[in-house]
Formats: structure tokens, C-alpha cells, sequence
């Protein structure tokens, strides 16, 4: 073992732990997924709300703004106290973090519709609901797609962390590499696939935004 | 105007914003089934806070607005609107949204089958001159003038009786500017469309208007045709709105045929000889004689060419009288009579009574004098006589005569 090179190493220990590997890949996957659907569920509705009433958009992208500046680490912690070790905390935190870009472009996104196209819109006869999700929602969906992006990468990082309170994931083979002499190549292999991961679903996910970008010549 | 209907009644409206500022007192308007109406004014005179109250963009803090005889308080604004066609400055068509869906969002609306849809879609493009093959790109991909006629026709898409539109050329070059009012004027006409169009352009007033709603700090100024806003502007403030160029190219559309003729045309009798014709023609130095009888009824007229081809077996005046006569009867407005001078290429026109009697005669040189005196005034008319062969490559007589065209209108 010894006389390996860590790239060795790391192709050596895939070949072993290849299911290990990807059982922990989508149980990160999907950590990080669950929180920040939550957040869009949450964020989106909350964002079309501030935007409608712009004095409430201070208060809330204010206090979403303080939850972004608390460590990550802090936070798990913190949640910890609440909802202990285990999954939910990880998914909870993710979700906090989440909420912030999801909010902030769904309330950009809204606020920057021409408002000739509403003024319009209302005097053709739109109820509020039509002029909601025929017009507001199709042209904001790009910017508030940026948003779950931006909130998708930050999560895949946050859960990696989440190896600490035991909820498992890629971040559990890092701390075990952390944990063994030499043990280099473990934490590539909760790394990289970590690193992969965030690549991916950003290019997927740029791909979904750009589709959905309002036709503009 | 067939029928005088009114369709939208306001009732003593009053707007006041939060803060006390008042933008309408006490306006009380009726606009007639078939109407174009132009509120006019500069801006924060009222004139869109009016406009928008009547599909309910914009409450009246007191009043009543009738659509069709109805408070439309009483009624659902959502329903209000979509029989209320509605044009704006910034066009805001749907950009997410292809000019089919755009032309067709009120009656998706309204849940008319998709069939439907494409036909009225269909329709409506080509009354706008534009190819079928626009329906399915994006308003991003058509020049402002068209898309502000796509913003028109979708006004139109679901049979709107009424169509507000709030200067909706005002972002546009003048010359896409000019065919699209011709274009609304024309629609309006051939569908018997009502439509209330805010403008600060008195132009676009004057050319479009049946009726021009002056307005100005929230009151109703005047509310009148375009020729009586032109002819008696209510006050100081109307007249500058009009512009003082148009005032006098006003008056001189007021001017009758009477007030410009030449009192004592030479005229002869049909039972006169060739012989007394071509010396009274000498004398008096024309080359064309009116012929009228003895009760001074205008019965044609006899030239000189005639008279020299026919000199040999003709005798009498009545022998060679030329009865296809153009003529203008005493009181018509001048401004309709110099088009048809000037477009003839005749040297001048016999004027006559309602009765067939000969008053007079309207010359180029008659004409000259007028245009002369609308656009330097009256003071210096005596030497605004020149030859007459100058009145043809001279552009001033067109002038007048569009003064006269938007006043038709």
C-alpha cells in the first residue's frame, strides 16, 4: 500500500469502496437537494410577497442577510442544539443558507418586470393571479433559476461539513481520511466526487436558466 | 356621426391623490358612441388621470363614470377591462410572448376557442399591413412602428367597442408616427370603433379628433369640435396650445369664396354676336368671356381659341358657349375650393349664388393674396400680388390646403 502513489492509492480505494462511495454521492446529493428545495418552496413565495409589498423586503432580505453571515460551521452547531445530530440538521442549515439567493432573485427578478407590461397587462384585463404567473413569474424564472443555482453549489459545500454532525455524505469520507496516517487519498475520494458534483449541477442548472431566459433578440 | 349614443358619461369626477394633490375637479364629460376624442393638455393636466378612470386603472375619489349607460363602480374591473381596448406609450407587449399570443391574450382570456383565435389573429395582421409569417416571432424582433401596430390591433382583438390609448405614438419618428395615425384613423372609421387618445401633440389632435377635450390643472378647458377649437379657442390658454400658426391658417380656412372674388367678372349674353365678344375681350384684356342671361344666371363660357376656330360659321355667342363649366358656389370655404383651383390648373373659377346667379370670379392671383396673408399676415397684402405664373412652383398653396385636409377630418 505504502509503496503507492496517492493517485494510485485514490483509483485503489475506489475500486474497493466504489458502492460506499456511491451510496455516500447521492445521500449528499440529496441532502443538499432537499434543503434548498425547502428554500425555493419557501424563498419563492416569500420573494413574490416582499416584492409586492416593498416596505416587508427590508426586514426579510435584512434577516436573511444576517443568517449568511453567520459561519457554516457555527450554524450546524447552533442547529444542533435544536434539532440534534443527524440528517435534519444538515438539511435545516442547508435550507437557511439556501433562502437568502433564492429570496433576494425572486424579489429582483420580480421587481425588474417593465412595469409598462404589468400596467398593461392589468388594463387588458389580467386578473393579479394571470398577470402573476403568465407574465411575472415566466420573465423573473431565469433570474430566480440563478438563484437555486448560486443556493444548489453553496448547499453541496455546507452538507460536505455535515459529515460532523453525522448526517453522513462525501463529507464522511473526507473526516475519515482526515482521521487516518496517509490517508490523502480517502479524502480525494470524498473531494473530488464533492468538487464533481457542484460542477455539474451548476453547468445543468446554467443550461436550465438559459433555457428559460424570456426570448430577447 | 350615425348614432349618438353615449358611451362613457362622467359625472361630476373628481381625482385626488394621497397628499391632497388634485388631479380632476369637477369633470363632467360624455363621449358619444363612434367619437374619436382627444383629451389634450400638458402633462399633469388630467388628461391620462381622466383616460384611466374610465377602465378603472384609476378610481375617482368622487363621481360617477357610466360605460354603456352602467356605474361602472357597480361592475367587476377585471371584466370592465376586457371590453375596453387599451394602448399605451411603451407599447408593453408580452415579450416572453409571440405577437400571436400577444394579439390573442384578451380573447384567451375570455376562453375563446383556439380556431377562433387564429382567424381573428389572422385578420386583424393583415388589416395592419404587416405578413402572417410576424405572428410567430417575438415583439423583440419588429421595429417600434411595428410593434406599436401589433399593440393596436391587440386592442382590437376582442371586438372592444371602446379603445383608450394613451399617447401611443409619442415614442415614435414622425414619419411612423404619421402612418400610424392614418392607420388608427382608418380603423376607427371602417369599424365604428370609440376611442379616447390622450395626447400633448395638438397636430395629432386636430387630425384625429371628432372631439378635443382641452384640459388643463384637472378642469375641462373646452370640449369642442376641431373646427370650433381652431375657430373660437375658449380662452388664452387654448389659443396658445393651438400655436399661433395654426390660428391663422384657421382663419383663413374660414374664409368664404365671397370674401376673396373679384366683384365684376366680364360676362356676355348668349344672343350677343362673336363680333361684340372679341371686342369686349380686347377691351378688357382676357381670353375668356362668362356667358350668362340677362337675369345674370351662369350658363358657360366662351374662349378664345374656340372664337378663332369658329369664327368663320359661327355668329352668335351661344353658338360657340362651352356649358361644361367648373364653378363654386358663394359661400363655400375657401380652403376647399383652392385645392380644386389649384389642382384643375385653372386661372380662375366663377363664383355663383344658391340660386345659379354669377357673383364673381376667384383668381390664382385672388389665392396668392390669401396664402400671402397667412403666413405674413395682413399687414403687407398689398404687395402680395405678384404674377400669376409664380402661383403654380410656389409650395405655399399645399400648405394651406393640409391645413384644410386635417381640418376635414
Amino acid at each position: 500500500m505504502t509503496n503507492l502513489s496517492t493517485w494510485e492509492q485514490f483509483w485503489y480505494y475506489l475500486a474497493n469502496n466504489g458502492s460506499y462511495v456511491l451510496s455516500q454521492f447521492t445521500r449528499h446529493f440529496l441532502i443538499s437537494i432537499y434543503g434548498v428545495l425547502i428554500a425555493a418552496i419557501v424563498g419563492i413565495p416569500v420573494g413574490i410577497l416582499i416584492a409586492r409589498r416593498r416596505r416587508l423586503s427590508a426586514v426579510v432580505i435584512g434577516a436573511a442577510n444576517v443568517i449568511q453571515t453567520v459561519p457554516s460551521l457555527a450554524m450546524l452547531s447552533i442547529v444542533m442544539l435544536g434539532l440534534g445530530l443527524g440528517v435534519n440538521t444538515v438539511i435545516f442549515t442547508v435550507f437557511l443558507y439556501s433562502l437568502l439567493p433564492i429570496l433576494k432573485n425572486t424579489y429582483t427578478g420580480m421587481t425588474s418586470v417593465d412595469k409598462t407590461i404589468l400596467d398593461s397587462g392589468k388594463g387588458m384585463g389580467m386578473t393579479s393571479f394571470q398577470i402573476l404567473y403568465m407574465v411575472e413569474l415566466p420573465l423573473a424564472l431565469s433570474v430566480i433559476m440563478a438563484g437555486i443555482r448560486n443556493a444548489l453549489v453553496v448547499a453541496i459545500g455546507i452538507t460536505a461539513i455535515g459529515a460532523f454532525v453525522g448526517a453522513g455524505g462525501l463529507g464522511d469520507i473526507i473526516v475519515r481520511g482526515t482521521n487516518a496516517t496517509g490517508g490523502g487519498a480517502i479524502i480525494l475520494a470524498g473531494a473530488l466526487p464533492t468538487a464533481l458534483m457542484a460542477i455539474v449541477s451548476d453547468l445543468v442548472l446554467g443550461f436550465l436558466q438559459r433555457r428559460l431566459e424570456p426570448k430577447k433578440a | 356621426m350615425p348614432e349618438k349614443n353615449p358611451i362613457v358619461t362622467f359625472k361630476d369626477i373628481e381625482k385626488v391623490y394621497r397628499g391632497g394633490n388634485v388631479a380632476i375637479e369637477h369633470v363632467n364629460l360624455t363621449i358619444n358612441q363612434g367619437d374619436f376624442v382627444c383629451f389634450i393638455g400638458r402633462s399633469g393636466s388630467g388628461k391620462t388621470t381622466a383616460m384611466r378612470m374610465i377602465n378603472r386603472m384609476l378610481e375617482p375619489s368622487g363621481g360617477v363614470i357610466l360605460y354603456n349607460g352602467e356605474d361602472i363602480h357597480k361592475t367587476d374591473a377585471v371584466k370592465l377591462r376586457r371590453q375596453i381596448g387599451y394602448v399605451i406609450q411603451n407599447i408593453g407587449l408580452m415579450p416572453h410572448m409571440t405577437i400571436y399570443e400577444n394579439i390573442t391574450l384578451v380573447p384567451k382570456l375570455l376562453k375563446w376557442p383556439e380556431e377562433k383565435r387564429r382567424k381573428k389573429a389572422e385578420e386583424l395582421i393583415k388589416l395592419v399591413e404587416l405578413p402572417e409569417d410576424f405572428l410567430e416571432r417575438y415583439p423583440s424582433e419588429l421595429s417600434g412602428g411595428q410593434q406599436q401596430r401589433v399593440g393596436v390591433i391587440r386592442a382590437l382583438a376582442a371586438d372592444q367597442d371602446l379603445i383608450l390609448m394613451d399617447e401611443p405614438f409619442g415614442a415614435l419618428d414622425p414619419i411612423t408616427r404619421e402612418s400610424l395615425q392614418e392607420l388608427v384613423k382608418h380603423l376607427q372609421e371602417k369599424l365604428g370603433k370609440t376611442v379616447v387618445f390622450v395626447t400633448h401633440d395638438m397636430d395629432e389632435a386636430l387630425k384625429l379628433a371628432t372631439q378635443i377635450v382641452v384640459m388643463d390643472s384637472g378642469h375641462v378647458i373646452q370640449n369642442a369640435t376641431p373646427s370650433e377649437i381652431l375657430q373660437h379657442p375658449a380662452n388664452s390658454f387654448v389659443e396658445e396650445l393651438i400655436g399661433e400658426d395654426r390660428l391663422m391658417q384657421a382663419r383663413a380656412d374660414v374664409t368664404t369664396v365671397s370674401e376673396i372674388m373679384l366683384k365684376n367678372p366680364v360676362s356676355i349674353t348668349p344672343g350677343r354676336s362673336l363680333v361684340e365678344a372679341i371686342r369686349l375681350m380686347r377691351k378688357r384684356r382676357v381670353d375668356t368671356l362668362l356667358v350668362t342671361d340677362d337675369d345674370n344666371y351662369l350658363k358657360g363660357y366662351i374662349d378664345i381659341e374656340t372664337l378663332d376656330k369658329s369664327y368663320r360659321h359661327a355668329t352668335s355667342v351661344s353658338d360657340i358657349l362651352n356649358t361644361k363649366i367648373f364653378y363654386v358656389v358663394d359661400d363655400t370655404l375657401l380652403r376647399d375650393t383652392v385645392d380644386r383651383i389649384l389642382k384643375r390648373g385653372l386661372k380662375y373659377v366663377p363664383v355663383v349664388d344658391h340660386a345659379g346667379k354669377l357673383r364673381g370670379i376667384v383668381t390664382r392671383a385672388a389665392i396668392v393674396d390669401m396664402v400671402y396673408d397667412t403666413i405674413w399676415g395682413d399687414s403687407d397684402a398689398e404687395e402680395g400680388a405678384p404674377g400669376l405664373e409664380n402661383t403654380e412652383n410656389k409650395d405655399n398653396p399645399t400648405k394651406s390646403d393640409s391645413a384644410s385636409s386635417s381640418k376635414e377630418v
